[in-house]
């Protein structure tokens, strides 16, 4: 079974089990902080699957796409994110808005899903690798069902992030990751995007003096 | 006629209607009735067994018996499949009648007499769908089963509250049998030969399989309960006295089952892999409904009614995962698959009747139908309770009893489907397997919370004194069930060497050569891959529970001092401190709340006379049932328009239909 | 069944009946270590079952034959089942009779009847305990059952000896499902040791406990089984997380001695670690509500069946 496939793709499937299991963990997280280091913990693996990947097939660029991951998702985002709660102050449990275990049930039912999504354009690729394509549309997909069960903004955030961590599993294992300049381009919006929502939600707490996104709901127009 | 088994089922048939007629005739003897004629109806339902044990090795016999309208005859069969079934009914029938030789004694609601004809008519009407080829006789049949468990169900027709229980059986059962009437329709394949042969023989074109098979899913499901046809059981289960509702929980959704079986392996010719996956959500999502909803109630005979539901779940899952492997042309797999379907209806017609006939026993002993007002009472009926025990490890699915031999079968076939080559449904499967084992588990939980709550811990009212443990004859009935549970357990390679003849006409493949890897060892495909020896098990387990006993006396001591139980310093307590019902239901319904319609009721802290109540209702009422009803109360109101009371504006009417018709043919 | 066979099968029991209570004991050192405090004796569980075996039994006034019977049955079930799990060797001739499925039906069997024991005396506490007790046992043994499935699928044998020597002597690969598993394994072991989140074994705060909880009304000899059944209990979880993640080092057969008296060391130094990774997990967690025990377990039960999943749709 195992067997015919090189150690390297073996190791390669590990890192998208962890990657799906660790998006499973943050489904089921309720704590702010531990979502953070969840969070961390998945752009670690992403960042040696990367390099794996680099090293299997012998792509060195694929080395700087994976250092780019781990400074970017291990240390910089999440240190941005902890200091942002620090800031904020709220360290509070995050409220999912279905229950954890429908939430996961939904997740499997997800999972079965993108894999059979995923089965054809598998079948099309010629990489080692290509079965895991269905782990990284599944993880982008458990990272939306994340963002739509939380009430909280920060935990959303992190849902928005992790979205972007499938998506860039999938760039590396389906096809041996994206031009230098693409990947450059994505990570640097990601940081954008995370100072301007930063500045974002300070702005929603001056506005409502809470970061629950329920209180949103009052800005839309009563006929 | 010829001689031979088939003969002997007929023997076994009349003796009894004609016992059921002499009931009719002397229908205030209770004496008579209950000291002669059930007895004499258990032993010509072993006859019926016998001739079923000898059947399913025989080659299947025909007979065409000169009955019924002109044109019509009756087409009987016994075959392997009807062989199987007729044993089963055999068997629990007879522990049931000698059951109920000691059980019906007052002679309140329906006579003694009658109850008698309506029971045994009953059981000839079961034993005929089972014997029925062709669509004419089986309906009849069907139509005389629903109904005399019918006026079973309303013996004591006069509580309001089980003549409403009754309709509501009746009523599904008839919408059922028009799905069956429906299905036979489609089988015939428009030649117009309602006999079961020109159907195996009909080439159904097109959709035509699948509406049939549909359609028997729909017919026969209503009479096992699957969802949403469900919500008859519980109510009716509850109301017919104990022995019936044993009999219906145990035999008669099992004919249901028979009529499944027999509609989509024989009279259909071939099978889609999707009707499998139809089958096994819809048993499994039963399956689960039954056993949360089981976890929650207050009320003996309902719990039990809920786990039957359960249990049909499991059984149509299995009929499911059989379609699948069988389309896919994994006969050996089917085999197996089928193998566990007949066993688990084999099991579940004996731990349940025996379960069913043990609350009989409570019910007559306490008069106290509610989990919340019993306790204790293994002290007062050892013979009720120990018996019972052996049900409810059996049911929990506990080796090395009954239902886990089943439950085994059952999910090994789960384990075998990786071999398929359709993705999708090789995703479904540890889905699907997961589930088993969740309502697996779920019935332990469910089992425990009967056994303590009504055999064990204090009596929780004083009344409980004075029940009285079950009569000599009760007591033979729940042995045999018992004793049954056990060596079905223990024995499973032989009886699935005697169930191979049944696999070998459904699926064309025999299960049994490769299950039974020698006498003792159940080895599914082969050793290596997974074997079970529940004998082995039992005599281990056996052995070391008395090694210990002697050891420990041998090196230390045996001795006991009674005393008080701990009261955690209180010394106020009383028995109604105890986990009720409810209580002990609570984390059930709290984690499977979206499953409930709940309705509670919350004392304030100022009562005088604080009172909680928690109903946990079915939402398929309110989702389903109650639109229906009140549409067609709807249309009853406006068609109640038309009716004026006055015998001109009918006569109107008549003469104007005339005129239209006359219109219309001119 | 050769007399080697046999050896080799009684010589796996007799391991785990005597050195289950000095598992026991070694994780409670650990705990009390890491905990900064003195640690008891290593020795200690043994020390409790042999003084409470020589005690007088007393046994409630209303106590039914149940009761006294259900510590020898949950003591029985544990030790049947402890000799279906290799601990040193895959020579175990009684696992044909028992497979993974039917261990986790022993399991049931004994938690089954410490349920029903404790409903005997009718006291407010120990149906609270059964109560508590089935309640988590609904999630974790269908978990349980799911993990063991993962391995059956990927060995294609619902055998443990078989499942260890396909898994331990192959080349080497690794097996993503197994990640997902292993997860699930570890939290439906310490629920179902009644280990910290779940439930606390060194509690007597009514509000917390649940396994504890029913065995209250027991003494002496009865409670001596059943405290002997949990050590028993922990060391068959251990040997089984043993077995299917880390089968290396277990020998193959029954004929090779050397192999197999060999393998002691090893499982000495996988159960030390185990031991130890238990009570640094208990010192680390804080206890659950019991509420959210269904949450631990049902995301327990999810992994499990997302590993059977996960093998199925890689493939490997």
């Amino acid at each position: 079974m195992a067997a015919g496939i090189p150690f390297y793709a073996q190791l390669i499937n590990l890192f998208a089990a962890v990657l799906l299991l660790i998006s499973f963990a943050m489904l089921a997280q309720r704590r702010v902080l531990s979502l953070i280091d969840l969070f961390a913990a998945q752009g670690l693996a992403l960042a040696l699957s990367t390099a794996v990947v680099g090293w299997g097939t012998g792509q060195s660029h694929l080395y700087w796409s994976a250092g780019v991951t781990l400074t970017l998702k291990v240390f910089l985002l999440p240190f941005l994110l902890y200091r942002l709660i620090r800031r904020l102050d709220v360290k509070w449990d995050v409220e999912p808005l279905i229950n954890i275990p429908t939430t996961m049930l939904v997740g499997i039912v997800l999972v079965v899903f993108a894999f059979n999504l995923a089965a054809p354009i598998s079948n099309l690729s010629s990489t080692v690798t290509r079965s895991t394509l269905g782990i990284a549309i599944a993880s982008v997909m458990l990272s939306f069902l994340m963002m739509i069960t939380r009430r909280k903004a920060i935990p959303q955030v992190i849902g928005f992030l992790a979205m972007e961590n499938g998506l860039f599993f999938a760039a590396t294992s389906a096809t041996y990751g994206m031009p230098m300049v693409v990947e450059l381009g994505i990570a640097l919006d990601v940081l954008v995007g995370m100072l301007i929502l930063g500045v974002f939600f300070f702005q929603i707490r001056e506005q409502f003096d809470s970061l629950d996104l329920k209180h949103l709901e009052q800005l839309r127009e009563d006929e | 006629m010829s001689p031979g088994p088939l003969a002997l089922v007929l023997a076994a048939l009349l003796a009894w209607l004609a016992i059921g007629t002499l009931g009719l005739a002397r229908a205030r003897e209770l004496v008579f009735v209950s000291r002669v004629l059930f007895p004499v109806g258990a032993l010509a339902g072993l006859v019926l067994a016998a001739a079923g044990v000898i059947a399913l090795g025989a080659p299947a016999q025909a007979l065409v018996v000169p009955l019924g309208l002109p044109d019509l005859p009756f087409h009987l069969r016994l075959d392997a499949l009807s062989a199987f079934f007729l044993i089963l009914l055999g068997a629990v029938g007879a522990a049931i009648s000698v059951f109920s030789a000691g059980y019906f004694r007052s002679s309140e609601g329906t006579a003694p007499g009658l109850v008698c004809f309506h029971y045994h008519v009953f059981l000839a009407s079961m034993a005929l769908v089972l014997l029925a080829d062709d669509a004419y006789v089986f309906m009849v049949a069907w139509e005389s089963m629903a109904l005399s468990s019918y006026f079973l169900v309303t013996t004591e027709h006069r509580i309001a509250e089980i003549r409403r229980a009754g309709f509501l059986y009746l009523l599904i059962a008839h919408v059922g049998a028009i799905g069956i009437l429906l299905c036979f329709g489609v089988l015939q394949g428009g030649s117009g030969d309602y006999s079961f042969d020109a159907m195996r023989a009909a080439k159904l074109a097109g959709h035509w399989p699948s509406v049939a098979f549909l359609l028997a899913l729909f017919g026969f499901g209503a009479k096992a309960g699957i969802l949403p046809l469900h919500v008859w059981l519980p109510e009716a289960h509850p109301a017919a006295p104990s022995p019936a509702s044993a009999l219906m929980s145990a035999v008669m959704l099992k004919t249901a089952i028979y009529g499944l079986l027999r509609v989509s392996f024989d009279l259909l010719d071939a099978q889609l892999w999707w009707w499998g996956v139809i089958a096994l959500s819809l048993g499994l999502a039963t399956a689960l409904f039954g056993v949360v909803f089981a976890a929650v109630q207050t009320d003996m005979k309902r719990l039990l009614a809920y786990s039957s539901i359960e249990n049909i779940g499991i059984i149509v899952c299995g009929i499911g995962l059989t379609v699948i492997f069988k389309s896919h042309g994994k006969t050996l797999l089917a085999a197996i698959t089928m193998t566990a379907v007949l066993y688990h209806a084999l099991n579940h017609a004996f731990f349940k009747s025996l379960l069913f006939l043990a609350t009989g026993s409570v019910l007559h002993a306490t008069r106290e139908r509610s989990l919340g007002k019993l306790g204790g009472l293994i002290h007062r009926m050892p013979w009720v309770a120990w018996l019972a025990l052996v049900g409810t490890l059996a049911i929990s699915g506990l080796p090395p009893l009954n239902g886990f031999v089943s439950e085994w079968l059952l999910l090994q076939a789960f384990l075998f489907t990786p071999s398929l080559p359709q993705s999708f449904v090789n995703m479904l499967v540890p889905v699907a397997a997961a589930a088993l084992a969740l309502a697996a588990a779920l019935a332990a939980y469910v089992m425990v919370k009967f056994y303590g709550i009504v055999f064990l811990g204090q009596p929780r009212e004083p009344g409980l004194a004075q029940a009285h443990d079950a009569g000599r004859l009760e007591r033979v009935g729940l042995v045999f069930l018992a004793a049954g549970c056990v060596l079905l357990g223990l024995f499973p390679v032989q009886v699935i060497a005697l169930l191979d003849p049944v696999n070998e006409m459904l699926v064309g493949s025999t299960a049994g050569r490769g299950v039974a890897q020698n006498w003792l060892l159940l080895a599914p495909i082969n050793a290596d891959r997974a074997s079970y020896s529940p004998l082995i098990v039992f005599l281990v387990v056996g052995a070391i529970v008395l090694l210990t006993t002697l050891l420990v006396r041998r090196f230390y001591h045996g001795r006991v001092r009674r005393a008080d139980p701990w009261d955690c310093g209180f010394p106020l307590q009383t028995p109604r401190m105890q986990d009720t019902a409810e209580g002990f239901g609570q984390p059930i319904r709290q984690v499977f709340e979206p499953f409930f319609r709940l309705q509670r009721q919350l004392p304030s802290p100022f009562d005088a006379a604080p009172k909680y109540s928690a109903r946990a209702d079915d939402h398929w009422w309110h989702w389903l049932y109650l639109p229906i009803a009140r549409a067609a109360e709807a249309c009853g109101r406006f068609f109640g328009l038309i009716q004026q009371g006055r015998i001109s504006v009918y006569l109107t009417y008549s003469f104007v239909t005339l005129l239209v018709l006359l219109l219309f043919v001119q | 069944m050769t007399a080697s066979a046999f050896l080799s099968q009684l010589l796996q029991l007799g391991v785990a009946l005597l050195l289950a209570p000095l598992l026991a004991g070694w994780v409670s050192q650990c705990r009390a270590w890491l905990q900064n405090k003195s640690a008891p004796s290593l020795l200690l569980p043994y020390r409790t079952i042999h003084k409470l075996f020589i005690k007088d039994a007393v046994v409630a006034h209303n106590a039914s034959p149940i009761f006294r019977v259900a510590p020898y049955i949950v003591f029985g079930a544990m030790c049947c089942a402890a000799a279906i799990v290799p601990s040193l060797s895959t020579g175990l001739p009684f696992a044909q009779a028992a497979d993974t499925i039917a261990l986790v039906g022993l399991f049931a069997l004994a938690r089954v009847f410490i349920a029903l024991a404790a409903m005997d005396i009718g006291t407010a506490f120990g149906s609270l305990g059964a109560r508590r007790e089935m309640f988590v046992g609904f999630l974790a043994e269908p978990a349980l059952l799911m993990v063991l499935f993962t391995a059956s699928l990927i060995s294609g044998s619902t055998s443990l000896p078989t499942i260890v020597d396909s898994l331990a002597h192959r080349d080497l690969a690794i097996y993503p499902s197994l990640a997902f598993a292993g997860v699930a394994f570890t939290m439906v072991s310490l629920a179902e040791n009644a280990r910290i989140p779940v439930d606390n074994p060194a509690t007597h705060l009514e509000l917390t406990m649940i396994h504890e909880a029913m065995i209250l009304e027991y003494s002496a000899r009865h409670l001596a089984l059943i405290e002997w059944a949990s050590a028993l209990k922990l060391f068959n979880y251990s040997c089984i997380g043993i077995a299917i993640f880390v089968p290396f080092g277990i020998a193959a057969g029954s004929d090779d001695w050397a192999a197999i008296l060999g393998a002691a060391p090893a499982l000495a130094a996988k159960l030390a670690i185990g031991g130890f990774v238990l009570a640094l997990i208990e010192t680390l967690s804080a206890k659950m509500r019991i509420f959210r025990a269904p949450e631990f377990l049902g995301t327990a039960f999810l992994l499990a069946v997302l590993a059977m999943l996960v093998h199925l749709l890689l493939g490997t």
